[in-house]
């Protein structure tokens, strides 16, 4: 078996259109995260972290589109292209196309939006990035919740690991729509103000949008400067609640437990976790507790949903690509919004932006219907 | 070296039918989907009350893999078997339902319970718990179904030591009339092939 790496990438979001100017921003502690009020998109003011609409289309059109795309896709084609021309990789039958959304083009189902509703099935949405881009494979959707954008980094080692490719490119993202602001509100779940993951006073989620993307490969003539190397992965489900989280642990503890046994490593190598950290009660507890159960209560550790908001099926890739940054910067981020532990057991939270010696990490999500994915990273170089 | 795997057993729920191993457990084909499935749900005896709140593709979803895995006299001790299911409307129905109650600004009512269903992997969260599978799960979307895919991923979890047996198949469920689950279980042992061919066979059933 080769060694599978995650390379090139890009993040196209509210702090930037590639990932050196978003991760800069979040270095420097600005955040994404803004008061919308704007009843065209929901008709309450919410905290959110929203792309700007007009540097998208500049961007956008940059690519000398021919057809009309939704603003999704218009986010999710922007950033693949930049990671495509990034690694220099041609586009033939050794390399697959993973793309992960939890909802897709869902803003296609209401009344007032352009596209047909026909726009808002996934396999559409997997038509649109392949074909512009002319990749050899069929797209494979991953919507499995808010692990997607994680688990598609693990179902693209496998595929490699297996031999059917040599490359993968994964293309994550949500947007922010009513139909998703809506059924979190209804939820009581979203914060009016900016999240604070693990904090005492902690009242729920932003929602944000964001494209990521990143190549996967075997080849070792295809690294960027940030990539690492995937050594484990693993997922489990909590088998307890469609939608709260377990109040053992766990399906996360169990997917770390499998990344680990792969990556043939201990918990005490972990130099730094990046974790899911929603600022729900119920899921920063839940993840506490894994996280002691793994013996990871003293490593470094932060959500960044204090930057981005939850990018729902694209936030495990961006985080994984923040984390990369990470370890190729040796510099932990603060993990924004938390001030004093409101967690039962002991977590490490980053309270300030500071260097690090690092050479492992480890990315943790956790999703509705009780997923949770993990995996582990070490620098390629 | 790669071993090669088998399926063990499967099942279908399609026009108003419930087949396991292709043998038909219970047909009424005067009822919509709707109907139907609450009968077929009684006919297998089933008691979970959790069903009734379900949305339809966790239904559809649930009955099959139910059907299934009660047939195979698992002792009590913990099952290892990994869930990836596959379709094409994804959450479509629920979805619509959901924007249904947030279209219209002056009546405007989404509710929890509808909006939990708008993510296809539900049903995977449903039979993880009545069966307490701490296992591997995703769920992919496709155009149509792809039995190579399907094959792929399940060597690889079984080959890789994610799982011991897979669930696995297709349950898309468009409208009351356009349904269908096709599951199947992919273990080391079992009297058919776990190849592309045999797959598209048995879905065609």
């Amino acid at each position: 078996m080769s060694t599978v790496h995650v390379s090139y990438n890009n993040i196209v979001s509210a702090l930037g259109f590639s990932t050196d100017e978003v991760v800069k921003n979040i270095a420097a502690g600005h955040s994404g995260l803004k008061i919308v009020d704007d009843k065209r998109i929901f008709q309450e003011s919410f905290c959110g972290a929203l792309i700007d609409t007009e540097k998208l289309q500049t961007a956008f059109n940059k690519l000398s589109p021919i057809y009309q795309y939704t603003r999704l896709e218009q986010m999710m084609i922007t950033s693949l292209s930049d990671v495509i021309k990034n690694s220099g990789i041609k586009l033939n039958e050794r390399v697959g196309l993973i793309i992960s959304s939890t909802k897709g083009n869902i803003d296609a189902l209401g009344n007032d939006n352009y596209f047909d509703e026909h726009r808002a099935y996934l396999s559409k949405l997997g038509n649109q990035i392949n074909t512009f881009f002319n990749f050899k494979n069929e797209a494979i959707v991953v919507s499995n919740a808010c692990v997607s954008g994680i688990l598609a980094v693990s179902i693209a080692k496998r595929y490699i690991d297996h031999g059917v490719y040599d490359h993968v490119f994964i293309a994550s993202g949500d947007v922010v729509s009513r139909f998703t602001l809506s059924g979190f509100h209804s939820f009581q779940a979203l914060s009016k103000a900016p999240c604070k993951p693990y904090d005492a006073n902690r009242i729920g989620i932003n929602i944000g949008e964001v494209a990521a993307s990143a190549l996967v490969t075997n080849s070792e003539q295809h690294l960027s400067e940030d990539s690492v190397i995937v050594l484990g992965e693993g997922t489990s489900n909590d088998a307890n609640h469609i939608s709260g989280p377990s109040r053992t642990g766990e399906g996360l503890y169990r997917s770390m437990q499998s990344a680990f046994k792969e990556a043939k490593i201990s918990a005490n190598e972990i130099d730094y976790v990046s974790a899911h950290g929603t600022a729900t009660l119920f899921n920063d507890e839940m993840e506490a507790i894994a996280f002691n159960r793994m013996g990871l209560s003293k490593v470094p550790l932060n959500s960044l949903k204090g930057y981005f908001g939850h990018t729902l099926g694209a936030s495990g890739l961006v985080e994984t690509i923040v984390g990369m940054q990470s370890l190729k910067n040796q510099t932990v981020f603060k993990s924004a919004g938390f001030e004093t532990s409101g967690v039962t057991q002991p977590l490490n939270v980053i309270e300030k932006t500071e260097e690090k010696k690092l050479q492992i990490f480890l990315k943790t999500a956790s999703g509705f219907g009780g997923c949770n994915t993990a995996v582990i990273f070490k620098k390629s170089k | 070296m790669l071993e090669s795997y088998k399926i063990k057993s499967y099942c279908h729920i399609e026009d108003s039918q419930l087949l396991l191993n292709g043998q038909v457990l219970y047909a009424d084909q005067s009822k919509a989907f709707t109907e139907f499935i609450k009968a077929a749900y009684k006919s297998e005896n089933t008691k979970y009350s959790k069903f009734f709140k379900m949305d339809s593709l966790s239904k559809l979803a649930f009955l099959a893999a139910d059907v299934l895995l009660k047939n195979q006299n698992y002792t009590d001790e913990e099952q290892d078997i990994a869930i990836v299911f596959s379709n094409n409307s994804s959450s479509l129905n629920t979805d619509r339902k959901h924007q249904s109650t947030i279209e219209d600004k002056s009546n405007y009512f989404p509710s929890p319970a509808v909006f939990v269903y708008t993510l296809p992997n539900i049903c995977i969260g449903e039979i993880s718990i009545k069966y307490k599978l701490n296992s591997e799960n995703s769920f992919f979307i496709f155009d149509r179904f792809n039995a190579n895919h399907l094959k792929t991923y399940s060597d690889i979890l079984l080959s890789k030591n994610k799982a011991k047996e897979v669930l696995c198949g297709w349950v898309d469920f468009e409208d009351e009339k356009d349904y269908k689950a096709f599951l199947y279980l992919v273990s080391s042992e079992g009297d058919l092939d776990n190849n592309e061919q045999e797959i598209n066979k048995l879905y065609n059933i």
